[in-house]
């Protein structure tokens, strides 16, 4: 098997600030990965290169959407934003941004953009196949919306929403964009541990469910631990660990970088 | 706040006003006898007034805060629960055109002008609707794609004879492409940035048209545009007017139909989606330059083809008619009548240009009356007089 994402000693440069420095990554078909470190270590840096937010300075970002090892390598560093989203890598952010003045339905619907192609003639004229297109969008995202269990609130406006419902909103909407890898961004800050542990329950569903794949971004270590299958540790841009849950748990350098340097009386 | 309170807060605003006023409501000289008229009566009315409207305005502003908290469950107001009742719909479209068909029959030719000028203004004000109220791009500049439509029909029919229904479409064309050419280098600006841009290009076009004499015959404008044709049947003035009264109503509905689908399409949602976050719907896989791009060439589109028709309407163009005041004017339509909502805007246009027709006598009160308006609009109504309502979608299974 191909990893369907390979990073390949990514740095990321801000003028004299090496907010990435020499990372390598890969996620395998169906994984679930998680990215830890502590604050401003550089973890949402890393989702906005891969996303073409920001273009990193040096370094490799490569898919393999299907992951067979036929497949063909496609190099993304550098794309916009948008059109990373349509080779299938969808994200949810830190600070939650839904589309406010939008029904949530609406939002889900937004998620379709990529996948759809009506322009403004079809949308004037409205002929059969942008008719049967903005039927399906609607269709779809109703799927969605019910998978992810919002369906009772389909003709709120998003801003109404309480906030874990918002948070999985964000999702419905990356998963509209038909994703082969999924990036989240702390989907759980901010959540009860109810919240969270519905969370848990939907992130594996999305995974067994879909064969998405899922790099994480979490603080909340218990649903970090819980959910992954290999972790990834950033401290200060570098990559200071990887492996599996229980190697680091156990990792005296990541143990040293959360909690600081034990020193001698 | 106890009574005592609010009493005191008026009783302060009334001193102040009284204050405030005091050299010009009490104090006048007479220069024929060189002393000084104490209007002391003056003040007093100003002192009580002030009381009594500012009593009035706190009140307003509780309620409006109390209402705030209500509405939020009751939702819509009597008006937008009427334009989403499906009953209605059929009756309403009736009435309305039986209305618009007679009119020109019915009132004078002087008020068939007027209509038809302020119907030029629904289109231009549904048309900036696009960018404005969809796209949320705060174009400052607008007329001056008004004034590219009425100038491309002008000058094409002054060199090559163009008629009319061949210039209506260029004229729309040639605004898209100035649109796209507006909108190509302020991709990356929003706000307040994109406000100044648009308006400095607002005025380069007027200062064009106005100094490029060989080209558009300066200040002096262009006279004789003839009217729309029909057939090359001969009209006299009074069916001529009747008849332009008409095209602007079709083109009203006209725009109205496109509008509609438009915000109700892919391309719309991408529109709203830009206008709340621009991360989030790149993300989403929205191409934030071809999106805004066509926004502006839509937008400018209408503006265009309104100008071809104001060209056609007034027989003669100069600089003077596409100015920072119109597109002013066509900001305040979207903004007071309802962003991004088709009803609200068409009821903006008509209040905001027949009112000042009707209100000629009162003179330079038009203006503080209009900034009253807008400014109290702002406090009890942000939304605009007929606010957007989004569209919800049934799905069975």
């Amino acid at each position: 098997m191909k990893p369907i994402l390979e990073v390949k000693s990514m740095t990321m440069d801000f003028g004299g600030l090496r907010a990435i420095d020499n990372v390598d990554l890969s996620i395998e078909k169906g994984q679930i990965v998680a990215l830890i470190g502590p604050n401003g270590a550089g973890k949402t840096t890393f989702f906005n290169c891969i996303t073409g937010i920001y273009t990193p300075t040096h370094g490799d970002i490569y898919i393999s959407p299907n992951g067979s090892e036929d497949g063909k390598n496609e190099r993304i560093n550098g794309l916009k934003p948008n059109i990373v989203t349509r080779k299938g890598l969808a994200r949810t952010f830190q600070n939650i941004r839904l589309f406010t003045s939008m029904t949530v339905l609406e939002n889900v619907m937004i998620g379709c953009h990529a996948i759809t192609k009506a322009g403004i003639m079809g949308a004037i004229f409205r002929g059969a196949s942008t008719k049967s297109e903005e039927k399906l969008i609607v269709e779809k995202s109703y799927l969605i919306l019910e998978k992810i269990g919002l369906s009772k609130y389909v003709d709120e406006l998003a801003v109404n929403l309480p906030y874990g419902a918002q948070r999985r909103l964000e999702i419905a909407r990356a998963l509209a964009t038909d994703p082969f890898l999924l990036l989240l961004d702390e989907p759980a800050a901010g959540m009860n541990p109810q919240e969270t542990m519905e969370l848990d329950e939907l992130i594996l569903k999305i995974r067994n469910s879909e064969g998405i794949s899922i790099l994480l971004i979490e603080h909340d270590m218990k649903l970090v631990m819980s959910l992954s299958e290999k972790i990834y540790v950033v401290d200060y841009g570098k990559k200071i660990a990887e492996g599996t849950p229980e190697e680091i748990r156990h990792n005296p350098v990541v143990i040293k970088a959360y909690l600081g340097e034990e020193v001698d009386a | 706040m106890t009574a005592k309170q609010e009493l005191k807060k008026s009783i302060i605003a009334s001193v102040w006003f009284m204050f405030l006023t005091f050299p010009i409501m009490v104090i006048k000289v007479n220069t024929v006898t060189h002393t000084i008229d104490w209007r002391w009566h003056n003040m007093a009315l100003v002192g009580i007034g002030s009381f009594f409207l500012s009593m009035l305005w706190r009140y307003l502003l509780k309620k409006k805060e109390e209402g705030g908290k209500k509405e939020k469950k009751a939702g819509l107001s009597f008006i937008q629960r009427l334009l989403q009742e499906k009953q209605f719909a059929l009756p309403g479209i009736v009435i309305i055109s039986i209305i618009t068909i007679l009119f020109p029959h019915i009132f004078s030719m002087y008020q068939t002008n007027i209509m038809t000028s302020a119907l030029i203004f629904v289109v231009l004000g549904l048309g900036l609707n696009i960018v404005i109220g969809l796209a949320g791009l705060l174009v400052l500049g607008y007329a001056a794609f008004f004034a590219v439509g009425a100038y491309s029909y002008a000058l094409l029919n002054l060199h090559y004879g163009v008629g009319f229904w061949v210039a209506l479409p260029i004229g729309g064309i040639l605004a898209a492409f100035f649109g796209i050419l507006l909108g190509y280098p302020v991709l990356r600006l929003r706000g307040d940035y994109l406000a100044i841009v648009t308006l400095g290009f607002g005025e380069i076009i007027r200062l064009v048209l106005e100094n490029w004499n060989e080209f558009s015959f300066g200040p002096s404008g262009i006279k004789n545009i003839p009217k729309p044709g029909f057939l090359g049947i001969e009209m006299s003035m009074q069916t001529t007017t009747i008849y332009v009264f008409y095209i602007v109503v079709l083109l009203v509905v006209f725009t109205i139909f496109v509008i509609n689908r438009l915000k109700n399409s892919r391309i719309g949602r991408a529109w709203t989606a830009l206008k709340d976050d621009e991360i989030a719907s790149q993300a989403m896989g929205i191409d934030k330059a071809k999106t805004k791009l066509r926004a502006f060439a839509l937008g400018a589109t209408w503006a265009g083809m309104a100008g071809v028709v104001f060209a056609s309407k007034t027989t003669f163009i100069n600089p003077a008619s596409f100015t920072l005041w119109e597109s002013v004017i066509i900001l305040c339509t979207v903004v007071l009548g309802g962003m991004g909502s088709i009803a609200g805007v068409i009821a903006g246009a008509l209040l905001l240009i027949l009112l000042p027709e009707y209100m000629r006598d009162f003179g330079e009160f038009r203006m503080i009356t209009f900034g009253a308006v807008l400014i109290l609009m702002m406090i009890f109504r942000p939304g605009g007089m007929i606010e957007d309502v989004r569209k919800t979608y049934k799905f069975e299974k």
